[in-house]
């Protein structure tokens, strides 16, 4: 079973996922793919609904860099644990299109990968574990110590060095 | 030589306690074989034809004599007795048990080494000259930019997925010992008109199935802009690189089949893009503050003494022969550089034994400042010996068989381990490499041949590096049975190139007399001050041809 943790909590997913559908539904908040997304857009605006796009990870996010607004989530899919496409998506989005709300890793994401995917600004996680939220603790748990700077702010130990040496 | 501060300790404690919690799950059956390979493999554990396999990183190359110690420690507590020393300056241990790891990673820890990302899809071991520091043709230290490298790469969190493998190598010097045009990025340092040191950045080289030589993809690149670039550059290869099928994943297969034009604008595009944003810039005093780590040691002011080592080259031969072909100029001025010769004749290249490695720590602390080098041709160095100790350290040397005379020669052959460990083997190529250095043994005979590099792979993965051999042997299977592919003119240097296939493959037994047909042949055609790579390169092909093949006519016939 899967759940969803987001920001370090168990939440409900309110979004329903209907980018593999054939047709959209009238009411609700929708997870849309792509390709749902260019052909609907003027309907999907008028609805008024929180509304979420999926990407996959042969789809780069310059795709939808102007259309940010509109998005209550942005989910980046890892179709295998190896393609790792979306980490760099992640920081693109965050980083270079300037996308502040939800980040959410879907697909095949491992405990392993968790630090990663923060550090690379994804806030949700699709987390495939008998206790989720134990498991997403533990897991993001695991480092405390980073080398590169990326936008989730966390000091490099190059800055806490320069820290210390400026203070004496 | 750096050393560990709080932060690296930490991270370095912070991965081997993760991984001792991934084994102990592969062990209890939480998880499967297939779930824990990619964890295994990103800490350097290899599931090989008879055992695990660890392989540690010597980042750069640079080995003090405490770290030597321990791999002799880990060898023989952990291991058969011995190691093995690769193509990319890592030493690996090929009988190891999965249980043991984690209590060999913390071991290897305590002398801050770790076995992180020496395999898996992810920037591995940063390599660099291992004359660095010494050399006299050196515009600057490669090292404190490896350095750097290495922290960078170390658990990032946007590239430890890339499509494939990704290997880094820098040089310092005009003289390339790294063979940076074979590797996925290769940083050549060079001064600007105003003097300062900067980076001409080759991406794309590479050997295996698909061999290309780098493209320049920028001449100039600041130090400070370095980290930045290098990231910009993964990035593109990150969101471009072909993930579709394993064999066109490298870097080198999506910038020619983009065009380096059409990479390089994507990634100065990305460059110019991450400018104020969060990215790895390099102030000029993290520069300097790393520096300090790779200053040279207390030299002692010492005359060069070339006349008494010429008298003493004088009454012994063995030790003419091993000061002429294993020693190598020093910037210093009254020491040298001794390279150490795993290639001893029928030895198995790389191949060291615990023993070995205790002696050449002593000899380490006794000699040279406590520091040794690992190069990419599978041979160590001791990179700061004073001149008058060379008699006493050829004959320790010696003693341990460890001073054959062959640096650059046909015997110091490059192999991979091939099938007498490695599962992705065709052929066993140790045993070829073992003729090769056992046919040749006169030194007299070896040093009139020359320069002349000879590289064996087991497989058309290529890690023993074939397609840069002067002379390049690469084992393949047909119908059950190995034969062994030749190819002629390969070279890993400054003017690196990929070699020409001679002909059909040869039986194993075979190899050494085409090896002895091709070393005659270049003796007749060469002219005066030729290596073989120039002979051939001057006459081509045919005539190589003919002589292990017989002539085009003969060919036709048969």
């Amino acid at each position: 079973m899967t759940a969803l943790v987001r920001n370090g909590e168990l939440v409900e997913d309110r979004f329903t996922d209907v980018s593999r559908a054939d047709a959209l539904p009238e009411h609700g908040a929708l997870l849309v793919s792509l390709e749902q997304w260019q052909a609907n857009r003027d309907a999907l605006l008028a609805r008024g609904e929180p509304l979420g796009i999926k990407l996959r990870s042969d789809q780069m996010p310059q795709a939808i860099a102007n259309d940010l607004e509109h998005f209550d989530v942005i989910a980046l899919e890892f179709p295998k644990f190896r393609d790792g496409r979306a980490y760099s998506y992640a920081r693109l989005l965050r980083e270079r299109y300037g996308y502040k709300k939800e980040l959410r890793a879907v697909g095949e994401v491992l405990l392993e990968q968790l630090h990663f995917m923060l550090r690379c600004g994804f806030d949700a996680f699709e987390i495939r574990d008998p206790d989720p939220l134990a498991a997403y603790r533990a897991a993001a748990a695991d480092y405390t110590v980073w080398y590169q700077p990326t936008g989730d702010g966390r000091p490099t130990a190059m800055q806490l060095r320069r820290q210390r040496l400026q203070q004496g | 030589m750096y050393r560990y501060d709080e932060f690296d300790h930490r991270l370095v404690a912070e991965r081997i306690a993760q991984f001792r919690r991934q084994v102990k799950r592969r062990l209890a059956g939480e998880i499967t074989e297939d779930q824990f390979k990619p964890l295994r493999l990103k800490n350097g554990v290899y599931l090989q034809l008879h055992a695990y396999m660890l392989r540690v990183n010597v980042p750069y190359g640079t080995l003090s004599s405490r770290q030597m110690r321990k791999f002799a420690h880990v060898a023989r507590t952990y291991d058969r007795g011995f190691g093995h020393f690769t193509t990319r300056q890592n030493i690996q241990y090929h009988w190891i048990r999965l249980e043991q790891v984690p209590d060999i990673l913390e071991e290897l820890a305590s002398v801050e080494i770790t076995t992180i990302q020496s395999s898996g899809n992810c920037v591995r071991n940063i390599t660099s000259d291992q004359y660095a520091g010494v050399a006299r043709d050196e515009l600057a230290d490669p090292r404190v930019y490896c350095e750097l490298l290495r922290q960078y790469s170390v658990l990032h969190p946007e590239f430890s997925y890339l499509p494939r493998k990704f290997k880094i190598a820098v040089t310092g010097s005009p003289n390339d010992r790294a063979a940076v045009a074979v590797h996925d990025i290769g940083l050549r340092m060079h001064r600007n008109a105003a003097g300062e040191i900067g980076f001409e950045v080759l991406v794309g080289g590479g050997l295996g199935r698909t061999p290309y030589i780098a493209h320049t993809i920028r001449d100039w690149v600041s130090p400070e802009d370095l980290l930045a670039y290098v990231e910009s550059i993964l990035r593109i290869y990150n969101i471009y690189g072909r993930r579709d099928n394993i064999h066109k994943a490298r870097i080198k297969i999506i910038v020619n089949q983009l065009g380096i034009d059409r990479y390089r604008e994507l990634v100065e595009e990305d460059f110019a893009a991450s400018k104020g944003m969060p990215r790895p810039e390099l102030p000029r005093e993290e520069i300097d503050r790393i520096a300090t780590y790779f200053a040279p040691p207390p030299y002692e002011r010492l005359e060069d003494i070339q006349d008494e080592l010429d008298a003493l080259a004088a009454s012994d031969a063995r030790f003419a022969a091993w000061l002429r072909h294993n020693v190598a100029p020093h910037k210093q001025q009254g020491y040298a550089i001794v390279n150490v010769m795993l290639k001893a004749p029928g030895a198995v290249p790389g191949d060291i034994t615990a023993e070995q490695m205790d002696a050449l720590a002593d000899m380490a602390d006794e000699h040279s400042f406590g520091e040794l080098r690992v190069n990419h041709r599978q041979n160590l160095v001791l990179p700061y010996v004073r001149q008058r100790d060379l008699y006493t350290v050829w004959k320790k040397l010696d003693a341990l068989v460890l001073a054959t005379p062959n640096l650059g020669l046909l015997s110091d052959v490059i192999s991979c381990p091939g099938l007498d460990y490695c599962a992705l083997a065709n052929a066993r190529s140790i045993p070829v490499a073992r003729d090769i250095s056992a046919r040749f043994v006169d030194v007299d005979r070896l040093a009139a041949i020359g320069p002349l590099t000879i590289n064996v792979s087991g497989c058309m993965n290529a890690c023993g590096h074939h397609h840069v051999g002067n002379i390049g042997i690469l084992g393949v299977d047909k119908r059950g049975k190995e034969f062994f592919q030749l190819t002629l003119g390969g070279s890993s240097d400054q003017n690196a190139s990929l070699g020409d296939r001679l002909g059909p493959g040869l039986a194993q037994e075979d190899v050494p007399d085409a090896i002895e047909a091709i070393v005659d042949c270049y003796l007749d055609l060469r002219e005066e001050g030729e290596r073989f790579l120039d002979t051939y390169r001057r006459v081509g092909i045919e005539p190589f041809k003919e002589a292990v093949y017989g002539t085009v006519e003969e060919r036709a016939i048969a």
